[in-house]
């Protein structure tokens, strides 16, 4: 089978897991006797593991599987997580992430983790509770044998409980296979498919998928919920041929109860047998996750309509994967369709028809409802990028030995999907700077008298046609005095310029290149490559950063974004007989000047604008525009536009209005051109071109 | 006996020429172009083809021969070469024909006053047509334009 149309999918999807894992891990270190994380946990990593074994990443697979094994001890309450067990998973974590950005990038995935697989599997054998009495519960007593009984974790013991309370029957089930019997597993299966064709196999000992593959000697149990009596079972299982013994026992509260409690204390024998089963179960694995123990209970809980869901947490999002140039396409179809509709709306008004204006009106409605969704569809929420953080700030704030707590809100705040791949590493840097540099060690914070756990708090939200994130913490702030003698010592001001800053300058000047305030370089942040970079960076998107900081207090970095990239709010000019859009981030005012008022200094127009002089500049002589030609009227209108603290004013015949605009490339086989950053589809299907306002400012 | 391929036929002038069919993506009716100033003269702008801007090359422009009126019958021919997407307007295109490769000779140094470089060949059909195969990627050459411009300016 040919695996590499499954591997983008591969890829994709062990992502995901991998994100779910580290941040389902992060939310285990916080509450680390929450098994119903580990449940999550352990599915994920089996999941991993089977589509990587599937794929044939060995590497991978064996590593997952390893995880698993501590992961499985854990979830039935025999380990308990501890530091350095979250160490070493963690650990195990970022191995795999490498792994597959090895194969993301065409490797073959592998890579050496016998050092991390030797840990694990250390964790595995020796730090198994010692054994907490022999005691069993009453439901396997009563059975009379010395089978090892089936240990409920919390969730299974709910769904029997309330299974009890709902009137339904639960009983517990021990089947004997004939000694001699050739095809163990597929008599045990013969059983399960006919326990579940009248009830719901909850728990079984051992696993399912264990039984499936014949590792069990020559009986097993489980817990069942069905309508039907402990003696008609009995006699439907004996039915089948090579069945030596059954013991169906029903329970009730009482004995649930009672059951739960020896659940607790785990048997030593179960401990041991259940470790070695784990160890036992190597891969490969099918793929097929859902035939793992885990997550057949939770199907078993909705089959059994058992109110006890979202326990388990987690459900998956109702999602599909789209490639980006389908959205493409389909916005280049929709414009089309619009002008289309354009055409229609003009018809209709010549022919004066009720129905039909009626009609096109409708589908002018419904077509700018689309539009919405259609535009809408290529956002993404800001989780996606925001989600990686708390496990960079949780091993940042463990490598500075700091403590750190990140407060993220406003995670669903929806960005277009260019921006969200752009934003990411800026935000990296103003974090890693925030926890390294702004955030104080935790004697100095005592001594502050502040609590000991720094806060960074990373919000975003909309504003208008812009998204900010920002970026708080609580720690030292920055002193602008401070930066501004570090300036002058690096030979970025000199003293006098210095002096003249005001508090909100000498903050900008830490995004000047080449500058950095830490006095000491940590291999944390500081490393030459400064604010510098994310400014530009943030700049080339078309955003901003802002700084407001209290000395002692803490120190806010704010940047603000444009929504989109694709679409942008644009004024649309005439010039003669062709129309163009300026930007309306870049404008600054419109206005109408006088002939008289244009001033000629050595040779270039130069015009009076609040103050101070600044160029004309002629739109119609530097794209030779045939048919107009502002010199021969008496009065101009122009556009003042802005790069930074320069403006420049050009000349326009007139104003049309503002629009929001799709911004298109011009295709490939056109050369770059001066003064034009792209084109865009006007609402009669016309290409109008867009004019870059910085190209004529130097 | 070679493969049959399938040629588009169009005409600049009297001379006729083909492009294969399957570089070929659509062909319109002359349609509404938005001039893009500061370049190459036979640069004629742009279009809107269902949402995606195409530049537009005037081919009689691009070879040198003088420019004609706009008629009834002029078209554009969309082609798509080196993931790059262009507009040829032509005097008309009315004929798809089937052609072997045997039946192209390699062409002369000039004909009809486009040299031979962005010629693959010269076919001859019937009994006095001749169909002048055009070699996409060489009237694509950017490279190729920038000498030219440099010579001509």
């Amino acid at each position: 089978m040919d695996m590499n149309q499954y591997l983008s999918m591969f890829i994709d999807e062990s992502n995901d897991h991998l994100q779910s894992l580290n941040e389902n891990m992060m939310g285990l270190e916080a509450n680390p006797e929450d098994l119903s994380i580990v449940q999550v946990i352990f599915r994920s990593a089996h999941t991993l593991k089977g589509m990587a074994a599937t794929m044939g990443f060995e590497d991978l697979a064996s590593l997952t599987h390893q995880m698993e094994n501590v992961l499985d001890l854990v979830r039935n309450n025999k380990l308990r997580m501890q530091d350095f067990i979250f160490d070493t998973l963690f650990k195990s974590l970022d191995a795999l992430e490498s792994m597959v950005q090895d194969i993301t990038g065409g490797g073959e995935g592998k890579a050496d983790v016998s050092a991390i697989v030797a840990d694990l599997q250390a964790i595995v054998r020796g730090e198994v509770p010692a054994a907490g009495g022999a005691s069993t519960g009453s439901a396997p007593a009563a059975s009379g044998q010395a089978e090892t009984p089936i240990h409920l974790d919390e969730f299974q013991f709910s769904v029997l409980e309330q299974s009890i309370q709902e009137g339904h029957k639960v009983m517990f089930v021990e089947v004997a296979i004939r000694e001699d019997c050739q095809l163990k597993a597929v008599r045990s299966y013969m059983v399960f498919d006919l326990l579940e064709r009248s009830g719901e196999v909850v728990k079984s000992f051992p696993s399912v998928q264990d039984i499936e593959q014949a590792k069990f000697d020559h009986s097993f149990s489980l817990y069942y919920i069905t309508q039907k009596d402990a003696s008609e079972i009995q006699a439907m299982i004996l039915n089948l041929s090579e069945i030596d013994k059954v013991t169906a026992i029903a329970l009730d509260q009482e004995s649930l109860h009672q059951l739960g409690q020896d659940t607790a204390a785990a048997t030593a024998e179960a401990a041991a047998a259940a470790s070695e089963v784990a160890v036992a179960v190597e891969t490969p694995v099918a793929p097929a996750a859902t035939s793992t123990p885990a997550p057949r209970a939770a199907a078993k809980e909705e089959g059994a309509k058992s109110p006890a869901a979202g326990r388990t947490g987690g459900t998956p999002s109702r999602t599909i994967r789209v490639d980006i140039e389908r959205l493409d396409v389909l916005m280049n179809l929709f414009s089309e369709l619009l002008i289309d509709r354009v055409r229609l709306e003009q018809l209709a008004s010549e022919m004066q028809s009720g129905d039909l204006t009626e009609t096109v009106e409708h589908m002018s409605r419904v077509s700018a409802d689309l539009q919405n969704i259609v535009m809408k569809l290529r956002m993404v929420p800001v989780d996606t990028v925001f989600n990686r953080f708390p496990r960079m700030i949780r091993d940042l704030a463990k490598s500075l030995d700091k403590k750190v707590d990140l407060v993220i809100t406003g995670a669903e705040t929806e960005m277009d999907r260019t921006v969200i791949d752009e934003i990411g590493d800026p935000l990296v840097h103003l974090l890693r700077n925030a926890v390294d540099h702004g955030i104080e060690s935790v004697a100095d914070r005592i001594a502050a008298g502040k609590p000991e756990t720094g806060t960074v708090n990373l919000r975003a939200f909309h504003s208008g046609n812009h998204v900010f994130i920002e970026i708080e913490e609580d720690g030292r702030g920055i002193i602008p005095e401070n930066v501004l003698k570090s300036a002058v010592k690096k030979g970025i001001l000199t003293q006098e310029e210095a002096a003249s800053k005001t508090d909100e300058e000498a903050y900008q000047m830490l995004f000047a290149p080449g500058f950095s305030t830490a006095e000491v370089i940590s291999d944390v942040s500081g490393r030459g490559v400064g604010l510098d970079v994310v400014k530009a960076k943030i700049t080339a998107l078309g955003g901003n950063v802002t700084i407001y900081s209290t000395p002692g207090k803490g120190t806010n970095f704010s940047v603000q974004l444009p929504l989109t990239l694709s679409i942008i709010a644009a004024m649309m000019i005439k010039l003669g007989s062709e129309k163009y859009a300026i930007p309306l981030s870049s404008i600054v005012e419109t206005g109408i000047i006088k002939q008289t008022q244009i001033r000629t200094i050595h040779g270039n127009k130069m015009l009076e604008f609040r103050g101070s002089h600044i160029p004309l500049v002629s739109l119609s002589r530097i794209f030779s525009i045939p048919d107009y030609d502002e010199s021969t009227e008496e009065e101009t209108e122009i556009v003042v536009v802005r790069k930074g603290e320069r403006l420049v004013a050009l000349a326009v015949q007139d104003f049309i209005g503002q629009n929001e605009i799709v911004i298109k490339n011009l295709g490939k086989y056109l050369p770059e051109i001066q003064g034009i950053s792209g084109a865009t589809i006007l609402g009669d299907g016309q290409v109008a071109l867009i004019i870059d306002p910085n190209a004529f400012i130097k | 006996m070679a493969e049959d391929i399938k040629v588009i036929v169009f005409k600049l002038g009297v001379e006729e020429y083909g492009i294969e069919v399957d570089k070929v993506q659509t062909i319109e009716r002359m349609m509404p172009i938005t001039r893009v100033p500061k370049t190459y003269s036979f640069i004629k702008g742009v279009i809107n083809l269902r949402g995606v801007v195409i530049p537009v090359i005037d081919l009689r422009g691009r070879f040198g021969i003088a420019e004609a009126e706009h008629t009834d019958q002029t078209r554009v021919i969309i082609v798509a070469v080196n993931e790059m997407e262009v507009g040829f307007i032509v005097d008309s295109a009315n004929d798809v024909i089937d052609l072997n490769r045997d039946s192209i000779d390699t062409p002369p140094d000039v004909v009809g006053g486009i040299k031979a470089k962005y010629l693959d060949g010269v076919a001859k059909i019937g009994e006095d047509r001749l169909l002048i195969m055009l070699n996409l990627s060489e009237v694509l050459n950017k490279s190729e334009i920038v000498q030219l411009e440099g010579l001509e300016g």
